[in-house]
């Protein structure tokens, strides 16, 4: 793939030591496993833009654009379902994890192969059934399925809940590979305390991962099972109750937001040492925050409940529970800035993802506190504002970090350089857009917009304008990434085996790597970011 | 595993290390399967709640002494299971494979019974939803009964297939020779699996028909 690089001419890559299409399809190799699963999430990613672009569209006018209100309902629960089940939850540990987990520990592979491979067919056949699900009538739920309405729906509800279900299986698939590997898989010299942060957030996610996916996993059987067979759990009309459902529902999904933003914040903290040049400042509070943020998301789910009937002080308590989760954040964001702060910043197009998923974070976290807040909450919820704050939170660090880590890591995947400038114009339109699109959504949910309405009062449309203007430069800007990544994988600049002169350990293997990562098994004899050091371009 | 799965894969390191691995990764999918049933026990405490004389009453309409029976075979069946493991840590593949045998034997034992008390609900219409069709209890919390009923010791039955196939594929190994002092994780991983399928009984059988 790289005639140019004299040096690595005879090495075969993990990209052409076999070219067959059966080589990649029955592939144990985490780093094409890694890549298949990128293409994936990619392919949701996009699915679920098209079903954003279509209900921003919507709601340019007050009254109907383009399409009825069924329609809408089906739009927003296939958008919300595709982003978060399909690209969220497994974008950043099954493409990024899978593909520089291994190399950071200094590992040949994961510790379950094959497993490993099962995960990717399993997320195939779920997104699958998902999507058949779609093209079939669609739902109506929104991706949250809250009964009784679920269980009574005429839509296809049905497969698309079997497909997420399905979808659970490879998500706890992944975290058990990734904690075992964690465990028996180190090279020598990696002890615990130099796990790179990446991999510890890995770990972390996994851990969630194992614990609340089955949790969900049942709910959703038990939503189809009332759907197929009456069963009645959850309708009042037999003697069930929906509130129950609420509570299984959101054990794992508050922890689900978690699966989403650990992984971000460990490819940000590699980021930002990788491109501020000095190791993480205050290394055990990252990972120890990690925990943190992982053990107080099984405690907070009630936060989603406040008007649920709950008792006020259950409500209290579980709001006061939910901000413990903003000072391990704000532990993480401090650790960041204190990296940066002397370091010798290098501002490339990874770390201007690092600034936009700062800026998003700390104000989307902030405004989760504010929700967090009882009396506040019984006015905004099921606004607009919840709409701007998770989408502020959960989708800005999510996008934001996968976005750099796509960036950071492109050279070590492909051996290719991407154009740093028309990158750097794609990240200022992405980062731009995102606040434009959603800024105005806290405003309109100020003023009262409910979220899942598909007209409301002509007073608010300039903010609905605007909105959709912003998601149109999202649009515009992921456009521009597609284009010149794709550009770059045959016509950029081959790139050295470590472009930005990174200390992290996956840099120590071939970019990209060969078939086994290392020729020799790497030895790890200084911490992870190290610039005091000065590294010889030896390659393991 | 098949043929593809030289017992030894050098990338570990060391057997041990892949020893502790595999029980690794066996321990933290138990873990995932506890609370695969979580729900479901936390369903049944809800509703009990809600209807408590209901379920009382409900739970006379099975079969106790039978469960009871089921118990017995299932925890014998572990204890094979038990030796099986130890036979083989000691070379004695072909004890190991009779070991599994009774314990598969008693395994089948416990689904045919569960069979025929499925079958019992069957006729009497104590199914679950919209199926019900037990006319002395009321339609309000003795459905959910046995919604949950069904869906708990289905899911144990479901479990404990796929914990037969494990032992039939240990019992095959144990034929063809794979197993020997040395090389033994998946005895000791499918043992795992079969002792939680155990432990799950060991919850299920009080809580449905115990309590009172
Ligand atoms: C760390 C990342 C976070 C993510 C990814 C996230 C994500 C979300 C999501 C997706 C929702 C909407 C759920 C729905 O569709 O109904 C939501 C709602 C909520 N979040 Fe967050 N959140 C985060 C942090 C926080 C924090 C730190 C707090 C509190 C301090 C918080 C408090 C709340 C509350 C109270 C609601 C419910 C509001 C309502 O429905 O009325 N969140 N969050
Ligand atoms: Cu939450």
């Amino acid at each position: 793939m790289n005639p140019s690089t004299a040096g690595s001419l005879a090495e075969p890559t993990y990209l052409n030591h076999e070219t067959t299409v059966r080589s990649w399809l029955l592939t144990r190799d985490h780093k094409r496993i890694g890549v298949m699963f990128l293409v994936l999430v990619i392919s949701a990613l996009l699915l679920g833009g098209v079903f954003a672009m279509l209900l921003r569209i919507e709601l340019l006018t007050p009254g109907p654009t383009i399409m009825g209100p069924m329609t809408y309902n089906r739009v927003f629960t296939l958008h919300g379902v595709t982003m978060v089940w399909l690209f969220m939850i497994p974008a950043i540990p099954s493409a990024f994890g899978n593909f520089v987990l291994p190399l950071m520990l200094g590992a040949k592979e994961v510790a379950f192969p094959r497993l490993n491979l099962a995960s990717v067919y399993i997320y195939a056949a779920g997104a699958a059934l998902t999507v058949f699900g779609m093209v079939w009538s669609g739902a109506d739920t929104g991706w949250t399925f809250y009964t009784p309405y679920s269980t009574t729906s005429p839509t296809a509800v049905t497969p698309i809940l079997l497909g997420v279900f399905i979808i659970g299986f490879s998500t706890i698939i992944t975290g058990l590979n990734f904690i075992t590997t964690t465990h028996t898989l180190r090279a020598p010299g990696m002890h615990w305390s130099r796990i790179p942060l990446f991999v510890w957030a890995i770990y972390g996610t996994s851990v969630i991962q194992v614990v609340a996916t089955p949790v969900l996993a049942m709910v959703l059987v038990l939503v189809a099972l009332e759907r197929v067979a009456g069963v009645g759990i959850f309708d009042p009309t037999r003697g069930g109750d929906p509130v129950l459902f609420q509570h299984m529902f959101w054990f794992y999904s508050h922890p689900a937001v978690y699966i989403m933003v650990l992984p971000a914040m460990g490819v940000i903290t590699e980021v930002v040492c990788a491109f501020s040049r000095k190791n993480i400042f205050g290394y055990r509070m990252i990972a120890a925050s990690t925990f943190g943020i992982a053990f107080v998301g099984f405690f907070s789910w009630g936060h989603h409940m406040f008007v649920s009937g709950q008792s006020t002080f259950g409500s209290g308590i579980f709001g006061v529970l939910s901000m413990l989760v903003a000072i391990f954040t704000a532990i993480k964001i401090f650790n960041w800035v204190a990296t940066m702060y002397g370091g010798a910043i290098d501002l490339k197009v990874p770390l201007l993802y690092v600034l936009g998923f700062i800026f998003l974070l700390t104000f989307g976290g902030m405004t989760g506190v504010a929700v967090a807040t009882t009396s506040l909450d019984v006015h905004w919820h099921d606004t607009y504002f919840i709409v701007a704050h998770f989408h502020y939170i959960m989708v800005g660090s999510v996008l934001m970090a996968f976005l750099a880590a796509l960036h950071y890591w492109w050279p070590k995947m492909f051996g290719r350089l991407f154009p740093e400038r028309w990158a750097s114009v794609a990240a200022c339109t992405i980062i731009f857009g995102f606040i434009v699109t959603f800024l105005p959504q806290f405003l309109l949910g100020n003023m009262g917009m409910p979220r899942r309405y598909y007209q409301y009062p002509s007073e608010m449309q300039w903010l609905n304008v605007l909105s959709t203007a912003g998601a149109s430069l999202l649009a515009f800007g992921f456009g521009l990434i597609g284009l010149y990544l794709v550009w770059s994988l045959r016509y950029g600049k081959v790139s050295p085996a470590n472009p930005w002169g990174s200390r992290g350990y996956e840099w120590f293997s071939a970019s990209p790597p060969g078939p086994h990562n290392f020729r020799e098994p790497p030895r790890f004899e200084r911490e992870v970011h190290d610039y005091t050091v000065s590294e010889a371009p030896h390659v393991f | 595993m098949s043929s593809e799965t030289t017992p030894w894969r050098e990338y570990f390191g060391s057997r041990e290390n892949q020893s502790h691995a595999a029980q690794l990764g066996m321990w933290i999918f138990l873990g995932s399967e506890v609370l695969l049933f979580t729900n479901l026990f936390v369903g049944y405490a809800v509703y009990r709640y809600y209807y408590p004389e209901v379920f009382i009453e409900a739970s006379h309409h099975l079969a106790t002494g039978w469960a009871t029976v089921q118990t017995l075979l299932l925890v014998t069946s572990s204890l094979c299971v038990a030796l099986a493991v130890h036979f083989i840590r000691s070379g004695r593949a072909f004890w190991m494979g009779v070991a599994l045998l009774v314990a598969m034997g008693l395994g089948l034992g416990f689904l045919v019974i569960k069979g025929w008390e499925y079958w019992k609900h069957w006729t009497e219409g104590a199914l679950p939803g919209e199926y019900y069709r037990l006319a002395e209890l009321p339609d309000r919390g003795g459905s959910l009964f046995f919604t949950l009923y069904f869906l708990l010791t289905g899911l144990h039955a479901l479990h404990m297939l796929a914990g037969l196939s494990v032992l039939g594929w240990l019992v095959w190994g144990a034929l063809v020779g794979r197993y020997t002092a040395e090389y033994h994780v998946p005895v000791e991983v499918g043992g795992l699996y079969w002792h939680l399928v155990d432990v799950f009984w060991l919850f299920i059988y009080p809580l449905l028909y115990l309590v009172e």
